[in-house]
């Protein structure tokens, strides 16, 4: 069982999220079919740190960006998405 | 190479089990193949058994990082069957049928391919809808499928909790021809017919780059037993296809998935064959020591840790037990995780790579093991011709940016979902 810190309502459990995509499959609306393509079905597919997003479905249900390894699941930041302000 | 027969086995019962050949060589790397093979599973020691025996392509060599059938040739829940509804799908499965069905007699090795039966239970009108789809359109390309009634599972299986109020089951969708296979066995079997053709194969040898010409042309592998010459390289690396593809700087339409399975304590015959929950994702046979060997979902999140979570255990013994609750009390002996390379529409890649000399076996989700047969077949043809095999010609690596996809279960680009 992955723990994971939401920034919202601190440590729970993994089963308390969905797991959504990779930040790298995340298709912006403005791109030319040759990118939505390599954007939609391409993947870096690491065996290493990866950004992924997630949703904590069963709890407060924000959107948050995760960086975890995906040999040993070591989760190093969790932050909310998209980050406050910025817009992106 | 003996061939095993009667006479061989009673001759060396006589002479005290002493005598047994090796079944293959354990091979040392020789400077350079016509054909070097990345992956010695299943899928990549059938291909360099068929590009020996169908194409007479004999300098070939299989480097694998670990031992044969390590991965997941040995980690799978050992179910063959052919119960594919799309074109592109449908041709390739049965022709990996067909070939189990005659795999021990041209291996001259008892892979123990038992046609015991596949039965998808349904458990709501839609649901046999759709097995009635998916049944006409496998009789369509000569399969066999039956659609049952509640009365005709009863028949199969009586011990099924048939009037479980959640999921009440209805009906299902059977295939006779399928069954399972000694996963191990057709490991040792096509590594035993590779290596009597002449192929090296070649343990703890992990490649760990890859040697290009002048024109970017692949001439070769690094790995950590020496530089290997290649003419042409076959890569059959499914769970690490992505990182194999980094090293030629290539991109692939996959995500790394980790998928569990299970086996029981030995139990005295109680399941005919295999037996799938439709109402959640839980598939169960029995193996012929005893053992109920059964599985379900991935566990939803990329990952190349061999191991899997919790809470994926329980959900998948939840659907064993809305099914089948005298399994109940059977104990878990072993379970454990293979890695899966998930596409982005379930189905496999064989394709050419867009470089030169490479040729690209990937992408089998958690459905290799009963294309081994096929996929080995198909890959061989492609290696030695350069033209995709007939039953493989959708397998295509550019599919998904033409839009030609192969998505059995209608998910889309979401490789977790497959």
């Amino acid at each position: 069982m992955m723990l994971i810190a939401c920034p919202h309502c601190g440590p729970r459990a993994h089963v308390e999220f969905a797991y959504e995509r990779t930040m790298d499959a995340i298709l912006p609306l403005d791109t030319t079919p040759e990118d939505a393509a390599r954007i939609l079905y391409q993947r870096e597919n690491p065996r290493g740190f990866s950004d992924e997003l997630w949703r904590h479905t069963h709890g407060c249900r924000a959107w948050l960006r995760l960086t975890r390894h995906t040999g040993t699941h070591e989760i190093t930041a969790v932050v909310p998405w998209p980050a406050v302000g910025t817009g992106a | 190479m003996t061939r095993f027969s009667v006479f061989s086995l009673a001759k060396n019962a006589l002479s005290g089990h002493r005598l047994w050949e090796r079944t293959w060589r354990d091979a040392a790397p020789r400077d350079a193949y016509d054909v070097v093979i990345v992956g010695g599973g299943g899928h990549g020691l059938a291909t360099a058994y068929y590009l020996a025996k169908e194409h007479g392509v004999r300098s070939v060599a299989v480097v694998e990082k670990g031992w044969i059938g390590g991965g997941n040739a040995g980690r799978n829940t050992t179910i063959i069957r052919s119960n594919y509804e799309l074109e592109g799908n449908a041709a390739f499965y049965e022709w990996s049928m067909k070939l189990w069905e005659g795999l021990e007699q041209d291996l001259n090795y008892n892979a123990m391919v038992s046609q015991r039966g596949v039965l998808n239970l349904c458990h709501s009108d839609a649901q046999r809808d759709a097995y009635a789809r998916r049944g006409n359109a496998m009789r369509m390309n000569g399969v066999d499928a039956e659609l049952l009634d509640k009365e005709g599972v009863r028949r199969l299986a009586p011990f099924l909790d048939f009037d479980q109020a959640r999921f009440p089951i209805q009906g299902g969708m059977y295939q006779p021809r399928g069954g399972t296979a000694r996963h191990d066995a057709v490991v040792w079997g096509y590594a035993r017919g590779a290596s009597d053709r002449g192929v090296d194969i070649i343990q703890n040898c992990e490649v760990t780059g890859f040697l290009r010409g002048a024109d970017g042309r692949i001439t070769g592998v690094e790995t950590t037993r020496g530089v290997i010459a290649a003419g042409r390289v076959g890569v059959a690396v499914a769970g690490n296809s992505s990182r194999v593809a980094a090293m030629v700087g290539l991109r692939l339409p996959i995500e790394s998935h980790v998928l569990q399975a299970f086996v029981s304590e030995a139990l005295k015959p109680v399941l005919p064959g295999v037996i799938t929950f439709g109402a959640g994702h839980f598939y169960v046979s029995q193996s012929d020591k005893g053992g109920l060997v059964f599985g379900g979902d991935i566990d939803g999140y990329n990952s190349y840790a061999s191991r899997g979570n919790l809470p994926v255990v329980e959900d998948v013994c939840e659907g064993g037990m809305a099914i089948m609750p005298m399994i109940g009390r059977a104990r878990l002996l072993r379970s454990w995780g293979g890695i899966c390379d998930m596409t982005m529409d379930g189905s496999p890649i064989i394709d050419r790579a867009p470089v030169d000399g490479l040729y690209l076996n990937a992408g089998w989700c958690y459905g290799g093991f009963k294309a081994t047969p096929a996929s080995g077949w198909c890959f061989a043809h492609l290696i030695a011709t350069d033209q995709p095999h007939e039953t493989a010609t959708r397998y295509r690596l550019d599919r998904f940016a033409t839009g030609h996809l192969i998505d059995e279960k209608g998910q889309g680009a979401q490789p977790n979902l497959h």
